[in-house]
């Protein structure tokens, strides 16, 4: 069996002395898609930020293709791409602006495509008008355009889809299926459906917090 | 070869952005030189209009205005960033994030500790500095307030994650502006008294290097335990 790119091994974690899993398990390999299920307040957006090592209050073992991942943080950095909770789009900056600094920040972005990207996602004609004055879903859209300059290995997505209309989902399911087709991976938390043909896995966070709420 | 362009890149596009930022919400570019200039006239109003005893105070006045606008303008240094979600996205980039804080910091001290050099001869005659004084008020701030922005920029990026993270940012930075305030105030009384500057301009001129090499990396690490809670 192929080395699996992101594994997870019994990770504990505690918030506020509630333990929000313990015991958990998670190999992601290149290919798969997996998506993160469990109640609002069930440590769905804290296993991902762990995952991606912005979260550090964590027991446990985190490997990136077989090797321990601070030892190997750089590379992981750069074959990474997260979408978080919040956007990342500074209201004051078009468009635009935010996404010509995400590449400098992001060399598996390219910057070459950034008008194409904002067009397709629907936001050609907007690339100077200050982020401040586009609408909620607009906003996730210049996020979401990442998706298609990124050539990261791994996408961790949380909630990539708030705000976000129907026909838009469609169009971002098919780019995360073509991700996948050309072996990378993804793991993502959402709460709307997802269309039936997309090969999920999935994994509930809620199975690993009944060992621990014993005591 | 290609990373150290990158590098280079990831530095400039980052000072553009921030001026760009600054430059769109105008408050916070002016905020801090009316403050340093309301600062330093309360005290003629407050204590005294004498001349000679304004001309006495006011090499330790204009630094301590300046002192005090500069830690007024350093709580927005990483907030709106945090708030937006950028900061996480800075904090996964496979670049050093020390770069990116010294960036941020030299754009802010562009606006507020270049801008406050710039305004504080005007707040010298106001108080009655004698003329003798005002290259050493000049030079001593030109090299005093990178070095409080970049020690600033540790306490910001320690409190980013509080909701009232202001006055804990005074606390904890205050203390840590005391040897710059000292130096630098010296330095204007030597001027004014016609004695050598160069000790205490070389003494400023040190910190401004230890700070120049540890601080970005200092407040790097503490933007990791801020983003992290």
């Amino acid at each position: 069996m192929a080395q699996p790119l992101l594994s997870a091994d019994s990770l504990f974690c505690e918030r506020d002395d509630r333990v929000l899993f313990d015991g958990l398990h998670l190999s992601v390999s290149s290919g798969e898609i997996w998506q993160v299920e469990g109640r609002n307040g069930s440590g769905k957006t804290t296993l991902l930020r762990i995952l991606c090592g912005l979260n550090s209050h964590y027991e446990g073992n985190l490997q990136w293709r077989g090797e321990p991942i601070d030892e190997v943080q750089d590379q992981f950095l750069t074959e990474l791409l997260f979408i978080g909770h919040q956007a990342g789009v500074s209201a004051m900056l078009s468009p635009e602006e935010n996404l010509r600094w995400q590449c400098a920040l992001h060399p598996s972005l390219d910057a070459s495509l950034v008008s194409t990207s904002l067009a397709n996602v629907g936001l050609s004609g907007f690339e100077d008008v200050p982020a401040y004055q586009l609408s909620a879903g607009q906003k996730r859209r210049i996020a979401l355009a990442k998706l298609y300059m990124s050539s990261a290995k791994l996408w961790i997505l949380d909630e990539p889809f708030t705000a976000i209309d129907k026909a838009g989902v469609a169009e971002k399911e098919s780019l995360i299926l073509k991700h996948v087709e050309r072996g990378g991976s993804v793991i993502m938390t959402t709460h709307q459906d997802v269309s039936p043909h997309m090969p999920l896995h999935t994994l509930n966070v809620e199975q690993f917090t009944s060992s621990a709420r014993e005591w | 070869m290609r990373q150290a362009h990158s590098m280079v890149g990831l530095f400039m596009l980052t000072f553009k952005r921030d001026l760009v930022l600054a430059y769109r919400r105008k408050s916070e570019l002016v905020n801090p030189l009316i403050f340093f200039l309301i600062v330093a006239s309360l005290f003629p109003i407050g204590v005294s209009p004498e001349p000679n005893f304004l001309s006495q105070l006011a090499p330790g006045l204009v630094w301590v205005a300046a002192l005090l606008a500069t830690l007024l303008s350093m709580e927005s240094l990483f907030k709106s960033d945090y708030e937006d979600g950028s900061l996480e996205q800075l904090l996964l980039s496979p670049q050093p994030i020390f770069l990116v804080v010294l960036s941020k910091v030299a754009a802010h001290w562009l606006l507020s500790g270049l801008a406050l050099t710039v305004v504080a001869p005007l707040l010298g005659v106001m108080l009655f500095l004698p003329a003798e004084g005002m290259p050493g008020l000049m030079l001593s701030l030109l090299l005093g307030t990178p070095t409080l922005s970049l020690i600033g920029a540790i306490g910001a990026a320690l409190t980013v994650g509080l909701r009232r993270g202001g006055v804990l940012i005074s606390l904890l930075v205050l203390p840590l502006y005391i040897p710059v305030l000292i130096f630098g105030s010296s330095a204007v009384q030597a001027a004014v008294t016609g004695l050598p500057l160069d000790g205490y301009l070389a003494l400023l001129g040190a910190m401004l290097a230890l700070a120049l090499a540890l601080a970005p990396i200092a407040a790097g690490a503490a933007l990791r335990i801020s983003v992290s809670g």
